[in-house]
Formats: structure tokens, sequence, C-alpha cells
């Protein structure tokens, strides 16, 4: 009795021990978490997230302030990749689908007002004053920041379009059996 | 053929040869069609760039768009006649997308452009050689489609100690190569001879599957003191993929992520060969090709010479029609071939034959759950284990897939042709592989967006700082300004002061 | 989009239900072996719990809302009851039948998931549930007596000893190993007590005491031999098993005659030839590799040498299947085949020269 009393509080006090050795030891300086989520975020600082750009919003994570789901230009992918960062069960049941998407400039709608270009936070779209603008597909990340800016409804935002170098197969559709 | 790399090769399938059809019919050339439809994208690499415009006038041969870029292949007017539209039209691919095509009306004469040959097409320099292969917008024609001569230079730069001529023809149904090889021996031998000298390999190897007896008798008698050596290898599915038959031919493995010139080989298909004797010998570019039209639905199946950008429908017209409704239009082999949903897509280079195929053929089978039962991993010619990838990829897991080794995957389909549960295991492949690459597409755009928003964000700041810079400076000047106001008009006031 | 096709067109003459359908051709000559030297109780007990297999399995997928038909059709579930019926004492009564068999198809298949799911053999985890639970109905055995012999119990008489509960006592037998277990624990060794127990010649044919069809050792080999012909099954689980178990059995009675069995009766008593060829061959419940085959093959035999020779039960072959069904991730972890162009570590293989 008194053997097994005796040898139990050893043993706690000396794993007690090699915690708190080691909680000391092998203390992580500063917190990474949010330098990794922001590289994992768009990076556009578009601000659809009510976050001050993709470092307020990695530091929102990091904190447990915000949901895994907060990005809406990263789409599902983000959310998975993120709810892995942070060992969190996603919802996806709120997250749709995003279809990778651009801006399109409307020739007949645009009157050159500038304003969508001024807002873009990649520099996406090319023009100039009282000239037609139109979008750099390489550079636009849909965050729909000029859709917002444009007096004229000529901006929207369309699908990517598919094209021999980017179509792929569809992934299977099983049937109920599997 | 030793026994020895005999055993190393594994896996592989034995689908159901279906030859017979066929390969009994000697080449034949199909009429000349109304209308060719000749893509600018028949080969791996950059669409060439059209050269030509409506109206114009184009004679056979003619180049009608240049290759544009390190990989890429010219293409040329298929018939003589005029240019009636340079545009989209639907590509022989399963997306069914359009493609920049040029569409030619044939004039009917089929008059070739003037071309003047070399003399001696076995004096050119190598460098000629690759140079003129080119130029004949020649595509490695077992239907990957690879610039030839982008493979002529790489090979010839790196050293190449075997040059395997690729005579498998290991999907069902196809016979081109087999019936090339059994017309025109003569001139595939020439053509082989030509890529040897090319890039200067001592060994020249001719790989062709022992289900083809007449075209080995054929092909030894025209090699006959020429130094190339016609070995048959072992009739199974895929004997003819560039892996396969180097093992089967020199035990030699592509190490994984390399190129077969990294172990001194270079693989052509046969039919290559004679394109590039074409080529050399007569001047005429790449304009047409054998197909083999096949499928238990056409009425007389048959080898046709088919001039670049026929629609398939005319081949399977010329055949007699289906004398069977066809339950799926197939452009290439059925273990690899593209599904046609549109039985007017034209004829590229690498179109080795179109099948109408009947339900009993394709069977329909609904997917059932898999077993394990592993015929996947023991029919796998690479080696891999198709249930535990496919299992994975169907859960969303596709980084477990790839460590299982998805990109080593050649697509043949053995998997998925043996599988008692009718799993689509090679579509879960492709698209996993394809769902891969667009995701790698959106990290390398998000990195690159995120360095302009970046670049953007320095040159805001940098501009409101400038900014407030010259607002200082502006404050400044006119503190300075009012004070020296300050002080003229308070001297002024002094010295009216003073004045007073 | 939904109607395009990916390669192949074309797909090799098989299905999960010719499979399966394969493999029970391939039990019928023992199967009706079993009929035949146990006459009607074994009939019946074989019918009882192919029905119950059948109708649990209906049931299960019914109330799972999963399409009942083809998951019938593919016969797993048959198969699965037939190799349990099969590995039954033949004069058990009808509720050892129903028990194992809708254990084996519910919980020990459509729990896990269904057809493919499943981590353990169901046929050997319903046999080792019922021998666990039931000992003295799944160790009574029945001296054969041949549908054509006289004192063969009649239809009538069967349907008492199946669905009656009375005893057959007059027929009442010991299986060989069960036997040997049975007097090695009182004391008695393998010297004294295997006298004129084993006949090779016996064994072999399968007219001796045992499970309904686990006794007709030329038979299953001959059914074996036609799978592994018609390529549903690879050589190497077989192979390996029957070396698992005769390796050791060579070696102990080489060192101890007194203490363990020759290598025959080890291979052709029990459950061993048919564990062999139709248990450890399940594709579901065993590994993917031919390697990874063989290792599981050899453990099963190892550890049924084990067992009998060290454990306390008779019998070792389910459990041991078990026990390498726990395992057979684990080796498919580890036995995997090399890929074209790779070291068998997954590195690239060396670029010659350069």
């Amino acid at each position: 009795m008194i053997a097994a009393i005796a040898s139990l509080t050893t043993l706690g006090l000396m794993l007690g021990l090699g915690l708190g050795v080691a909680a000391r030891k092998l203390k992580v300086e500063g917190n990474p978490l949010v330098a990794e989520l922001e590289s994992m975020l768009p990076g556009s600082q578009c601000g659809q997230c009510g976050y001050p750009g993709c470092t307020g919003a990695a530091q929102a994570l990091a904190d447990g302030n915000a949901p895994v789901t907060l990005c809406p230009p990263g789409g599902r992918d983000l959310v998975v990749q993120l709810a892995a960062k942070m060992g969190v069960e996603a919802d996806l049941s709120g997250v749709k689908d995003t279809v990778p998407s651009i801006a399109e400039v409307r020739e007949e709608l645009c009157i050159g007002c500038t304003r969508c270009f001024k807002v873009c936070p990649t520099d996406a779209i090319l023009g100039a004053s009282k000239h037609i603008h139109s979008v750099f597909r390489e550079a636009c990340t849909a965050c729909g920041k000029c859709v917002d800016a444009c007096p004229t409804e000529a901006i929207l935002m369309l699908p990517v379009p598919v094209t021999l170098q980017t179509w792929y197969w569809q992934r299977p559709v099983m049937g109920a059996a599997a | 053929m030793n026994l020895l790399s005999r055993l190393k090769l594994r896996g592989g399938v034995h689908p159901v040869g279906r030859k017979e059809l066929s390969a009994e019919a000697p080449i034949c050339a199909l009429p000349l069609p109304e209308r060719l439809f000749i893509s600018l994208q028949q080969h791996i690499g950059a669409p060439a760039s059209a050269t030509v415009s409506v109206g114009d006038k184009v004679l056979k041969g003619q180049l009608i768009a240049g290759s544009q870029g390190m990989i890429s292949a010219p293409v040329h007017a298929a018939t003589s006649g005029r240019v009636v539209a340079v545009g989209d039209y639907p590509a022989p691919h399963p997306s069914g997308l359009p493609v920049p095509t040029i569409t030619i009306e044939a004039d009917g004469d089929d008059r070739w452009l003037d071309f003047d040959p070399p003399a001696d097409p076995m004096a050119l320099s190598p460098e000629e050689i690759a140079t003129r292969v080119g130029a004949a917008g020649i595509v490695g024609l077992g239907g990957a489609a690879f610039p030839s001569a982008v493979k002529l230079n790489l090979s010839r730069k790196s050293g190449v100690t075997t040059l395997i001529m690729n005579g498998g023809e290991c999907e069902p149904y196809l016979t081109c190569d087999d019936r090339l090889m059994r017309d025109h021996p003569g001139a595939v031998i020439a053509g082989i001879l030509l890529i040897q000298r090319a890039v200067a390999a001592p060994q020249v190897l001719v790989g062709i599957e022992d289900n083809k007896p007449e075209a080995i008798a054929a092909m030894r008698a025209a090699a006959a003191g020429t130094g190339v050596q016609i070995v048959p290898v072992p009739s199974m599915y895929p004997m003819g993929s560039e892996k396969q038959l180097i093992q089967a031919l020199t035990g030699k493995e592509i190490p994984a992520g390399g190129r077969a010139a990294d172990i001194g080989v270079l693989v052509h298909n046969v039919g290559t060969a004679y394109a590039v004797h074409e080529a050399l010998a007569f001047g005429r570019p790449l304009v047409r090709r054998i197909v083999t039209v096949s499928g238990g639905a056409v009425t007389v199946p048959r080898n046709l010479e088919v001039l670049i950008g026929t629609p398939a429908q005319a081949l399977f017209d010329f055949c007699g029609g289906y004398k069977d409704v066809p339950a799926r239009l197939v452009m290439g082999g059925p273990m690899m071939g593209q599904e046609m949903t549109n039985p007017n897509v034209p004829v590229i280079k690498g179109t080795s034959g179109v099948l109408a195929l009947t339900n009993q053929e394709i069977g329909r089978p609904s997917p059932a759950p898999c077993i394990r039962c592993s015929t996947c991993v023991r029919a796998c010619p690479v080696g891999l284990l198709p249930l535990e990838m496919a299992a994975h990829i169907r859960i969303g897991d596709l980084g477990a897939a790839v460590d299982l080794g998805l990109k080593d995957c050649i697509a043949c389909g053995s998997c998925s042709y043996v599988c008692p549960a009718h799993i689509p295991l090679v579509h879960y492949f492709n698209y996993a592989k394809g769902d891969l690459s667009a995701k790698e597409r959106a990290k390398l755009k998000q990195e690159a967006t995120k360095k302009l928003a970046e670049a953007r964000n320095e040159r805001m700041d940098r501009i409101a700082r400038d900014r407030a810079e010259a607002a200082r400076l502006r404050a400044v000047k006119k503190a300075a300004q009012e004070a020296a106001k300050k002080a003229a008009a308070e001297a002024k006031s002094q010295a009216t002061e003073v004045a007073a | 989009m939904t109607t395009l096709t990916h390669s192949p067109h074309a797909h090799a003459p098989i299905s999960i239900g010719r499979v399966m359908a394969t493999v029970m051709a391939a039990l019928v000559p023992t199967t009706l072996y079993g009929f035949w030297l146990y006459g009607w109780p074994a009939i019946l007990l074989w019918s009882v719990a192919m029905a119950s297999a059948l109708l649990g399995e209906a049931f299960i997928l019914r109330i799972q809302g999963r399409a009942v038909r083809p998951a019938l059709l593919d016969g797993s579930g048959a198969l699965t009851a037939w190799l349990l019926a099969l590995s039954l004492p033949p004069f058990a009564p009808w509720w050892i039948a129903v028990v194992g068999a809708l254990f084996a198809v519910v919980i020990a298949k459509q729990v896990f998931g269904g057809l493919g799911q499943n981590v353990f053999n169901p046929a050997m985890a319903a046999r080792v549930m019922l021998l666990i639970s039931f000992p003295v109905e799944m160790t009574l055995w029945a001296a054969p007596t041949p549908l054509t012999a006289a004192q063969a119990p009649g239809f009538m008489d069967a349907l008492a000893i199946t669905f009656g509960g009375g005893h057959w006592d007059a027929m009442a037998s010991a299986s060989l190993l069960g036997h040997v277990k049975t007097e090695f624990t009182r004391g008695v060794d393998l010297t004294h007590s295997f006298t004129g127990q084993f006949a090779l010649a016996d064994a072999a044919w399968g007219s001796r005491t045992g499970s309904l069809g686990e006794t007709a050792a030329l038979l299953i080999l001959a059914g074996g031999i036609f799978l592994i012909a018609r390529r549903i099954v690879t050589w190497h689980a077989p192979v390996a098993m029957l070396l698992g178990v005769a390796i050791p059995a060579l070696i102990g009675h080489a060192v101890n005659p007194a203490r363990f069995l020759d290598v025959w009766p080890h291979l052709l008593s029990g459950g061993v030839m048919l564990g062999a060829f139709f248990i450890a061959t399940d594709p579901v419940t065993s590994p993917n590799t031919g390697a990874g085959q063989f290792v599981f093959g050899f453990g099963c035999g190892l550890l049924t040498w084990v067992i009998r020779s060290f454990g306390g039960y008779p019998e070792g072959v389910a459990f041991a299947v078990l026990l390498m069904n726990a395992a057979a991730p684990v080796i498919d972890r580890y036995v995997k085949p090399r890929i074209y162009g790779r070291t068998r570590k997954g590195a690239a293989l060396p670029v010659k020269g350069g």
C-alpha cells in the first residue's frame, strides 16, 4: 500500500518535473503561426473578411477570433488548409465552392473613370482616364473591389474561361454502391 | 530479346486484340474531302500561329502556321485550295473545346508545292536533318505528338547509345503501324536510318509485338544489311508505351521524373520514321497519316491514308458507314483513346485510329465497391497501388495519392480494364493529376498576385510618404515665408514708428 | 459533361459477381462431398446458413437505405455464409448457423461499411464468435455417416437433429485435433494418444470426423488450384500458409515427437486446407501485393501451429486468420511494389553518366 502510493507519487513528481523543464527548455519564441497563416492567405489585402488586410486576418485566426471560413477569395481549398493548420474541424457547409473567377470590363459601359484601377489591390486593371479599361487576367484575384467601385456597373465577375490547357477531367461520379 | 529483361517486365494486361478486323486491309487513300479543318494545336507545346488569312490560296504542303517558341511545330496545308476560315473549331479532345483552326476548302487538284529535296538525304548533317524534320512539322505519330525535332536535338546533345523504334502498337484494334511496316518497310527503314544519323546512335532496335509476324518479316527483309535490328517483343499491353518498350528491349528503366535520354535511349514511332523519310527524300511536310478505322459498328474496317484535318465522320462514311448503332466513338485506341462526342472533329497528326464501338464491346457496367482484390496491383506496369490511390482520391486526399506514386502513373488504363468492380481508376488519377496542376497554377498565380499587391502597397506608401514630405516642405516654406513676411511687416512698422 | 466517359473503352469480361461465382464453383466439390459424408443434417445446416445470411443482409441494406438487389446479387454474402457453413460441425443445431451467419454479414461485414470495408474475414469472425460463445455445440462432432449408409440419419431424423435439439448421441465423436488436445491436457503424450488415429489416405479423401466441408483435403486442393488457374487468387497466400504450418511442424516433430504432431496431420486436419485456399485468399482482408500476401499467409500458418500446439483450443485457423487480418494494413504499409524508375525506398533511380 505505502509502496504503491510512494512509487506513484514519485512517478508523478518526476513526470511533472519533466514537463516543467520541457516547457521552459523547448519554449517557442514568438508566434510563428501568424506568419504561417498569412503566407497561406491570398495576400491581396482585399478586406472582405472585415479585418485590416491579410495580416490582420491571420492575427485574428491565430487568436481564435475568426473562423477558418473567413476568406471568401480563398475558397474551399483555403478553408481546408487553414483547418488543417489550426487543427479544427472545418464547417464547409457555408462555404461556396467558388469557381475561380476574374473581373471583366464591359466595354460598352466603361466610361474610363479610372476608379476601378485605383482600388485594385494587385494593379490588375490597366487603362487611362477617358479610355476603356481592361483586366490583366493573370493578376486578377477576383476580390471584387472594382465591382463596388465602378459607377456604371461595367465590371462583372466571370468564371475563368476553361481552355485546352486548363481543362481536366471532373471527379468520377460513383453510384450509390460506393 | 533475352529472358532476363522479360522477367523484369511487370504487370500489363492482355486485352482482346480485335486487330483481325483491319489487319488484312492494305492501306488505301481516302478520297479528298471538301473541307479540311487543320488544327493549330496538334502537338504538345505552344500552338502554331497562323501565317495565312481568309481568302488566301494555298498549295498542298505550304506552311500555313509557324511554330512558336521552343516546343512547338509548324502546320502545313494538307491539300491545295482556299483558306475559308481562320478561327475556332472543336478540338479532337474530350473536352470538345474549340482550338484555333484553319479551314481549307479543297480545289480538287490536290497540287503539291514545288519542293527541292536534297539529292542524298543521308549526306545531310545531323543538324540539318533535325532542322528539316522540324520544318516539316513532324511530331511523334504514336499519339503523344511531341515535336520530333526537339527530341532529336536534345538527344544529339546528350548522346544516345540506343535508338529504339516503337512498332509495338499494343492498343487493341489499331493496325496502322502494322500495315505501314508491311506495306512500306523500305521507306520506314530509310526514315529510321535518317533518325539514326541525326542522333548518331550506334545501335538501332525496332521493337515489334510478336502478334505481327508479317510486319516482322517485312521489316527484317528491308533492314537486311543496314545494321537495324528487328526485335520481336511479347504481345502485352502496354508494350507500346515508351517506358515499357525500353525496359523490354534494354532492361533499363527511365529514372523517375527523367527522360529516355537520361539513360542514353531515344524512342520514336515507326510512323514518325516514315514521315521523316517523306520529308527528307521528297521534301513533303507532314500533311497525311495512316489511320485505322475499326470497331464492331464499322461496316468495313480499313487502314486509310488520311489528310490531316479530315473530319472523322468522313472516314467512317468511306468505310461503308455503320452496320450497327455505335455506342461510342473513340479517337485513338480503346485503352487510352478519347471519346469523341462530336464526329466532325478533325484528324490530327497524333490520330492513330477512329473507332466506332458497339455496346457489347465497351460494356457499361456500373461501378461496385472495391473488394481490394488487388488485380489492379498485378496489372499495373509501373508498380503502383491503384486501389489505394483511388481510395485516397475518392475522399479528397490527393496528397496521399501523390505519396503513393500518382505522378508515376502513365494512365495506361490497365487497372481500369481489369477491375472486377468496374471502378474508373484511371479516371480518378487523371482527375487528381488535373486538380493538382490546377492547384499548382492557382498557387503560382497567388504568389504572383501577392507580389503585385505588396509592390502596390509599397508604392502607395511611398506616394503617401512623398506627399507628406512635400506637404511638410510646403508647410516649412510657408512658415518661413510667413515669418519673413511678418519680419518684414514688423520691420516696416518699426521703420514707420521710427519714422514717426 | 456527365456523359463523357474516360478511357479505357473496353473492359475485361469480369465482375465481382463472376469472381464470387467462381469461388463458389470451386467450393462445390468439397461441399457436395460434405453433404454426402454427413447427410441431411449437413444439407439443412448449409441451407439455413445461406438463407439467414441473405435475409440478414437484405434487411440491413434496407434499413441503411441502400440498393438491396445489386449487393445481394454480387454473391459476397452468400459466399461468406457458405464458408461459415463449411466450417461448422455438421450436426450443429439450426440456431448456430443462424446466429453465425447473421453475425458474419451484419456485424462483421455491414457494420464495417459493407463489401470491401470489413477488417476481419466475416466467416472466421463468426466462427470464432460461435466457438467462444457456444463451445459445446461447436465441438460436438459426428462420425461420418454417408447418405448411402444404412445408419445415416434420414430426412426426418435430420430435421430432429438440426431443428429439434435432439442429440445424435450414437454418432458423437471427436475430431483428431480435439482428441489430441484432450489427451494432452490429461497428460497422455502423442506416442500413446495418437496411435491409429491418423490415416493419411482418409485425411486426404476426407472420410473422417470434422467440420462440414473441411475434411476433403484433395477436393479443397482441387478447388484452390482451379481458382489459381482462373487467376481469381494467386499462389502466394495458400502456399505460404501451408509452409507456415509445415515448417514449424516439421521442426517440432523432429525435436519432440511426443509433444508435437507430424506435418501431415497438421496440414490435413481442421481448417488448414480450406483456410489456405479460401480464407487467406479473401481479397478484402488480405494484403495487396503478392509479397504481402505471402507474409500474411505464412503468419496465418505459423499462428495456427502455435495455437494448436500451445493454445487452449485444439484448432487455431480462425484465430490465426483474424490476428493476421488485423496485421494486414501494417503489412500493406511496409510491403509495397517498387515503382518503375524508382528505388525500393521511392527515390528516383540515378541517371547514368550524368
